[in-house]
């Protein structure tokens, strides 16, 4: 099995991060702004699995199960949110929430 | 029983707070229990805790209540105590006493207003707040019941804030009593840097001792002091604010401008009563403003359209006469004036209050006239007030206490000629103006009538009854020396106030002048009969004549103030509005107004750009910790 260098793993992890972190910036679709989460949270994953494997800890593959566990209950919520959203906006647009102002 | 003494100025205390948290949603009927109760049961703490005095002095005819430590800095230690003695119970007898009559009289007389929980708030805490000032047992307690008592007077004067004469009638009693109470602060300063206490009994034991009579300092002070209480008792050249103060509501107008916060003054000048023998000149300065004012109010009272300000004038003359006793050193014929004053001068704002309620807010008496019969309650109660205001003899209240002041002026050591020549002509004016409004107001063809179906109630009846049958019967507590041995005001405040100093020989002596206080006030009685009943029409038409209108308006010292303080101080403000001090000030406003708009801008609602700002602040921060 080739020897994959830990600093591969490690760029994924910031690629996939910034990936997420662009989409949450640009993307006006609130199903897509979840997504581009999930997207931020793997990559926190992968950076806790790849460095768990650097010093030979299982730490960062317990860590990854915590992540998962939590996005999963994030995504519950954040589903019920865009629900609610739609019925009170009409749409998924979240710029259509800049209404509230004092 | 005494150390129950501090639930007398607790209890009402107490019924403010109860009425400002809970207003809103009390019943009428509770908040008129709160009110007039919390005052009423403080009167009967106050009634028991003087019995409990009188039936047992405490050693030294004082008793001091300490409840806890207020501020203790740098050698200045002040105490939360009162102290008790027979100087303070008069007042705090006068004070609950007659402020719950007045608290039931406002029951019903106030019962349609809008703000009936916060007049009786306002109410409340102006008695807890005299109480302090009357029971303070160091100076510094007693200006926070002096303030107290103005703030409670300008939230009174303004009661009725929707018109904007009230508002100004307010303010302007305000500021003209603070001219005096800066004065006064400034007085607690000297005495506080130069005798190291404000603790009053040792603070006037130290001076008798430190300062010889007649030296700078006590007359320093006695001076600062007697500016505050210039201003507190509505006295000249401090005046100008208590007609205007009769924008309030008639028994505000009864408990404070009248009764009990006016004679504040007299109350301070009496406590500090050392401090004034040690100056000499400040005493007799007492004795000349109380002349001069009793004779300047006398006459303004005299040309008055307005019922109210007729009263508020001749409060102010009748103070006029307290500071004359004082000033000539009979001390306790001061606050014998103080009482029967409280007695009759409170009837006669209530019972005017009375008028002025059944004609629909007219206060023009020569709108009123032939009102005997139509208000017969009023009109008995109002010509019991007016014939103890005028000192009519033997058969009044006003009469024992105000001829034993004519009295001392000439008789005392420090009397005189003059002061004495001045309080007969006050005593005839006295007469005069009070027997005026009497005949304009109630006798004559009738000009407006009473509401339809107005009756005064049994609250308002009770107190007039109970007011009246003490300004008949209230001077039988000193009767003066020679005509019966019953001194027992005299000799109750022996133990505080020193016995005047009477002359011998000459005019004083002289078996006529004790009976020409009595001719004089029958006179102006007389006198009012023959110009204002016989010759009615004559009177109402005289007021419009060019010195009418100048007593009318005080003698032009409103508008003497206007001239030389008002417009020379708007002037000053105006000219240095663009000084060197600007460009600063100005700057920071800009500063902070363009530091707004900036701020304001980031708070656009935008979830994105605030994931953004976030995102950025995150990246720097690493950047910081990784390129460090």
């Amino acid at each position: 099995m080739a020897h994959v260098p830990f600093e591969y793993g490690l760029y994924l992890a910031a690629a996939l991060f910034l990936i997420g972190l662009v989409g949450v910036l640009v993307r006006r679709n609130l199903i897509f702004v979840l997504a581009s989460i999930e997207i931020m949270l793997n990559a926190a994953g992968l950076g806790f699995v790849v460095a768990g494997s650097r010093w030979g800890q299982p730490d960062g593959q317990v860590m990854f199960i915590f992540i998962l566990s939590m996005a999963a209950a994030e995504v519950a919520v954040g589903l019920a949110l865009a629900l609610l959203y739609r019925r009170a906006f009409g749409s998924l647009d979240i710029d259509e929430a800049s209404r509230m102002r004092g | 029983m005494l150390h129950l003494l501090f639930l007398v100025p607790l209890l009402p205390f107490a019924g403010f707070v109860v009425l400002a948290l809970a207003g809103r949603r009390l019943s009428r009927g509770a908040i008129a229990a709160v009110g007039a109760g919390a005052v009423g049961i403080a009167a009967l703490v106050a009634i028991a805790v003087s019995i409990d005095f009188l039936a047992s002095p405490p050693a030294g005819h004082a008793f001091g209540q300490v409840l806890w430590t207020w501020l203790s800095v740098a050698g200045l230690k002040v105490q939360v105590a009162f102290y008790l003695d027979p100087l303070a119970i008069c007042f705090i007898l006068i004070i609950t006493f007659v402020g719950f009559l007045i608290h039931l009289y406002s029951v019903e007389h106030m019962a349609h207003d809008d703000g009936y929980a916060r007049f009786f708030a306002y109410m409340n805490l102006f008695v807890g707040f005299m109480l302090v000032l009357v029971l303070a047992d160091n100076l510094l307690l007693l200006y926070l019941g002096w303030e107290g008592v103005g703030l409670c007077s300008y939230l009174l004067i303004g009661f009725w804030h929707k018109h904007w004469y009230n508002g100004y009638a307010a303010r302007k009693a305000f500021v003209v009593t603070r001219v005096g109470d800066t004065a006064m602060m400034v007085g607690l300063f000297l005495l506080f840097t130069q005798l190291g206490t404000l603790q009053i009994q040792p603070l006037m034991a130290r001076a008798a001792a430190a300062w010889p009579q007649g030296s700078a300092l006590p007359v320093a002070a006695a001076a600062l002091l007697l500016a505050g209480a210039l201003g507190k008792s509505a006295q000249l050249p401090l005046q100008t604010w208590l007609p205007d103060a009769m924008a309030g509501p008639s028994p505000v107008s009864a408990l404070i401008h009248a009764a009990t916060m006016v004679t504040a003054g007299v109350y301070l000048i009496a406590r500090t009563n050392v401090l004034f023998d040690l100056a000499p000149s400040v005493r007799m300065a007492v004795a000349i403003v109380g002349a001069a004012t009793l004779v300047y109010a006398g006459v303004s009272a005299l040309f008055q359209v307005d019922l109210k300000r007729i009263l508020a004038y001749s409060t102010i003359s009748q103070v006029g006469y307290m500071f004359l006793a004082l000033g000539v050193g009979a001390w306790s014929a001061g606050i014998f004036m103080f009482i029967t004053h409280a007695f009759f001068k409170a009837l006669l704002f209530l019972s005017a209050g009375v008028v002025i309620d059944a004609l629909d807010d007219e206060h023009d008496i020569f709108r009123m006239g032939g009102l005997r019969t139509r208000l017969p309650v009023a009109f008995w109660t109002f010509l019991i007030g007016a014939a103890a205001l005028a000192a009519l003899p033997i058969v009044t209240a006003g009469f024992y206490s105000k001829d034993l002041i004519i009295d001392r002026a000439l008789q005392s050591t420090q009397g005189g000629f003059w002061l004495w020549l001045a309080a007969l002509v006050g005593s005839l004016l006295t007469g005069l103006y009070a027997f005026r409004a009497v005949f304009v107001v109630f006798f004559g063809p009738s000009r407006t009538e009473p509401r339809a179906g107005f009756r005064a109630g049994l609250a308002v009846r009770l107190p007039l009854i109970v007011l009246a049958v003490l300004a008949i019967g209230g001077g039988l507590i000193d009767i003066p020396r020679g005509w019966a041995h019953l001194q027992k005001l005299d000799d109750f405040l022996a133990p505080v106030l020193p016995a005047v100093t009477l002359r011998h020989g000459g005019l004083a002596a002289a078996f006529w002048t004790t009976y020409v206080p009595a001719v004089m006030a029958l006179a102006g009685i007389g006198l009012a009969f023959l110009l204002f009943q016989r010759r009615r029409q004559e009177a109402a038409e005289a007021q419009t004549s060019g010195a009418a209108r100048y007593f009318l308006g005080g003698w032009g010292f409103d508008w003497f103030y206007h001239y030389v303080f008002e417009v020379p101080f708007l002037w000053f403000a105006h000219a240095t509005s663009n000084d060197l001090f600007e460009p600063p000030v100005a700057g920071l406003a800009w500063l902070t107004r363009t530091g707004w708009r900036a701020l304001s801008a980031t708070q656009n609602g935008l979830v994105r750009s605030y994931l953004f700002v976030i995102g950025l602040g995150v990246a720097v921060g690493v950047l910081i910790v990784v390129l460090r």
